[in-house]
């Protein structure tokens, strides 16, 4: 809003300094131990500190702290519910339950990467080719929001255009992830957790702080809700420390439908599901390090998504209280009593003259809900007297109505230069964390997943040089979404596609997988067919807002945004809702109908279960996986 | 309570506070429950990831 200087010399010594360290501690990292497997192949331990923050500073990017921070600051500390799953499931279910298993099934069967494990599991080179391919063609799409989110708040924070602000974003991602960011060196992750965490507990500080505590700022966000604006009330949102109004067969219910499915069950589910943190679970000596890492991963993500989620909120009472004085001409009381009023927006062109600002997107005056805190007299365009007032509104309108605009907005108004300049570096830590993981997987996917299964060739140069052009077409893809994608709180809504992609493709083989010994090859191939296929189908033609965007739909119906948009709230209800279902579904009527896999199959991957003469095999290496698949 | 009017915000507030609490107090109490071991498996699993690293 009120734009910072251009960048200067201060901001580029200390993020150089920064990216001197982060090298410095990558190639103290290669000259000892560096990764999860060099920590195992030495017979040590990983510290549970860096065990936990390395994981935590993968799963959390710059997606969750722009883009459902700036959701949050949209819709309110609903969103906190997120939270509540990204610990309660991302970390103390994954850890708990699933880390294990995975990490045992995927040792007995050597596997390397999640399709493989899927893939060595139900011994199908389909599976392994099928997840493979999903993850090549649908991971840039994650990507972007990361690298969207990174950028919109360079642009913001050194006033410099959002191309200019990606490009030097996606320079600096690439710099680091191509030469060496790919390998998971522990060191660099925690080094970028720590520095996210330290941005994260002055911003959380800060937030409450300046709105005089905890319960005086949530009191006064609660006092606000007559200030939400009109298109949000309609959607359903009673304010923001209150859920959206629920209920179904009205357009009125849609935001709850949109908050509760795509945001807190697509992402909140979809994380134990995303590959780039199954492999993990892999790379852990034991159930033990698992254990230890628990209470360190859950504190890191109730910074790394509570704080933005509760300030994103929060930024609405901090603009209302503090914010930069905005002028205009009341157009309807809301609360006489407290000064709300909706305004209807107004520059000044000449001395005392005063006209209408038009919003871009309407065509129409622009009109704020408002604190009014004082009134004046003046004139219009042309000449004749108004009534001039003064007052603050709502963040949603100093981020000109651009939810990834709202924690940018925020910092760069609210908020020291200096700390913009750490909260830079917070981002660019997030990004490069994820983000390395995130290319290390799509390489991955094409190189060992894709081409060596079909050429049938293993470790060869040319699957590497395969893994490698992945990478680089991952990485222009993902910038070339970025690039040409700006809309509707879009950060978030990427990372909610391919996490709910993720959910509805993969969640029932893998949990079926791994604890349910008649899930078999066919039920798993058809689950995940199901769940894929349904997924797109909803994301195409149904829920209005990719549909809309992705143009499909139109052209089937005629011009309409979902096929159901003539049934209220069905556009609004995110894939996974009815995907995931249908895929757990899949799995089990299929496995029922079909052959069991071979018991010899099967005393491999669970060898506890097995008979006692069977479980001396658990310590034999598995040698070559590849002659099992069929 | 905590200026949070709908129980079910204060409930995602304190429930995501609580469920911090009770991941630290999982990790405490199982400190050194688990078995540490690693297998000739492990091993063998962990030199094979190595290489697939390496031609990254």
């Amino acid at each position: 809003m009120t734009g910072h200087s251009a960048v200067g010399w201060v901001d580029i010594v200390v993020i150089l300094g920064y990216l001197l360290t982060t090298v410095y501690l990558g190639w103290l990292g290669y000259r000892r131990t560096r990764t999860g497997a060099d920590y195992l192949v030495g017979g040590r331990s990983v510290h549970p500190v860096i065990m936990a923050v390395s994981y935590g500073a993968t799963f959390i990017s710059t997606a969750a702290i722009v883009g459902f921070g700036g959701v949050a600051g949209l819709f309110g500390m609903s969103l906190l519910w997120l939270t509540f799953l990204n610990i309660g499931v991302g970390i103390l279910l994954a850890f708990t339950v699933l880390g294990e298993p995975t990490r045992r099934l995927g040792h007995h069967l050597g596997a390397h990467t999640f399709p493989e494990l899927l893939g060595a599991r139900y011994q199908s080179k389909a599976i392994q080719i099928f997840a493979g391919l999903l993850i090549f063609l649908f991971m840039p799409l994650y990507s972007a929001a990361v690298m969207t989110g990174g950028a919109v708040f360079a642009a913001t924070q050194f006033g410099v255009d959002f191309e200019v602000a990606l490009l030097v974003f996606a320079l600096i991602t690439a710099a680091y992830v191509i030469p060496g960011g790919l390998k998971a060196v522990m060191y660099t992750d925690t080094f970028q957790g720590l520095i996210m965490i330290l941005a994260m507990a002055y911003l959380l500080f800060f937030a409450y702080t300046s709105l005089g505590g905890v319960s005086a700022a949530h009191q006064y966000l609660t006092g606000m809700a007559d200030l939400v604006p009109a298109p949000l009330q309609a959607m359903g949102h009673q304010g923001w420390t209150a859920m959206p109004k629920f209920g179904w067969g009205a357009t009125g219910y849609d935001l709850w439908w949109t908050v509760i499915t795509a945001i807190i069950l697509g992402v909140g589910i979809g994380v134990v599901a995303q590959p780039q943190l199954v492999v993990r679970f892999m790379t852990v000596r034991s159930r033990r390090e698992l254990d230890r890492a628990v209470p360190i991963g859950a504190v890191f993500i109730l910074f790394m998504t509570g704080t933005p989620f509760a300030v994103g909120s929060l930024s609405n009472a901090w603009f209302a209280q503090h914010g930069p004085l905005l002028k205009g001409q009341v157009v309807k009381e809301i609360d006489a009593e407290r000064n709300h009023a909706l305004v209807g927006l107004m520059k000044e062109t000449s001395p005392g003259r005063w006209e209408p600002v038009i919003n871009p997107k309407t065509n129409q005056p622009a009109t704020a809900p408002m604190v009014v805190s004082a009134h004046q007299p003046a004139q219009d365009a042309q000449g004749a007297p108004l009534d001039l007032v003064s007052g603050r509104a709502p963040s949603v309108v100093y981020a000109k109505g651009d939810a990834d605009q709202i924690i940018p907005t925020f910092i760069n108004t609210a908020l020291p230069r200096w700390f913009g300049l750490v909260f830079f570096l917070a981002l660019l830590a997030a990004a490069m964390s994820t983000m390395s993981s995130q290319f290390h997987t799509i390489g991955t996917a094409a190189g060992r997943d894709l081409y060596e299964r079909i050429t049938g060739q293993h470790g060869t140069e040319p699957s590497v040089l395969a893994m490698r052009i992945a990478i680089v077409i991952g990485l222009l893809v993902s910038v070339s979404i970025s690039y040409n994608v700006r809309e509707d709180y879009v950060i978030a809504r990427f990372t909610a596609i391919f996490f709910g992609l993720c959910a509805a493709t993969f969640l029932p083989a893998y949990i079926g997988g791994l604890f349910w010994r008649r899930a078999t090859r066919a039920g798993a191939l058809a689950s995940m067919t199901v769940g894929m296929l349904v997924s797109l189908f909803w994301l195409l033609l149904v829920k209005a807002k990719e549909a809309s965007a992705i143009g499909l739909v139109q052209l089937v119906t005629g011009g309409k945004t979902s096929l159901l948009a003539d049934y209220p709230n069905w556009p609004s209800v995110d894939p996974i809702i009815i995907a995931l279902p249908l895929a757990i579904l899949t799995l089990i009527l299929v496995s029922a109908i079909t052959k069991a896999s071979d018991p010899q199959h099967l005393r491999r991957c669970f060898p506890q279960y097995a008979a006692p003469q069977a479980t001396t095999r658990k310590s034999e290496p598995t040698g070559d996986t590849h002659a099992r698949y069929r | 309570m905590l200026g949070i009017a709908d129980p079910l915000v204060l409930a995602a507030f304190l429930g995501c506070i609580a469920v911090a609490a009770v991941s630290v107090l999982y990790g405490i109490l199982r400190r050194n429950a688990a078995v540490d071991e690693v297998t000739a498996e492990d091993r063998a699993w962990a030199i094979e990831e190595q290489k697939v690293e390496d031609e990254l």
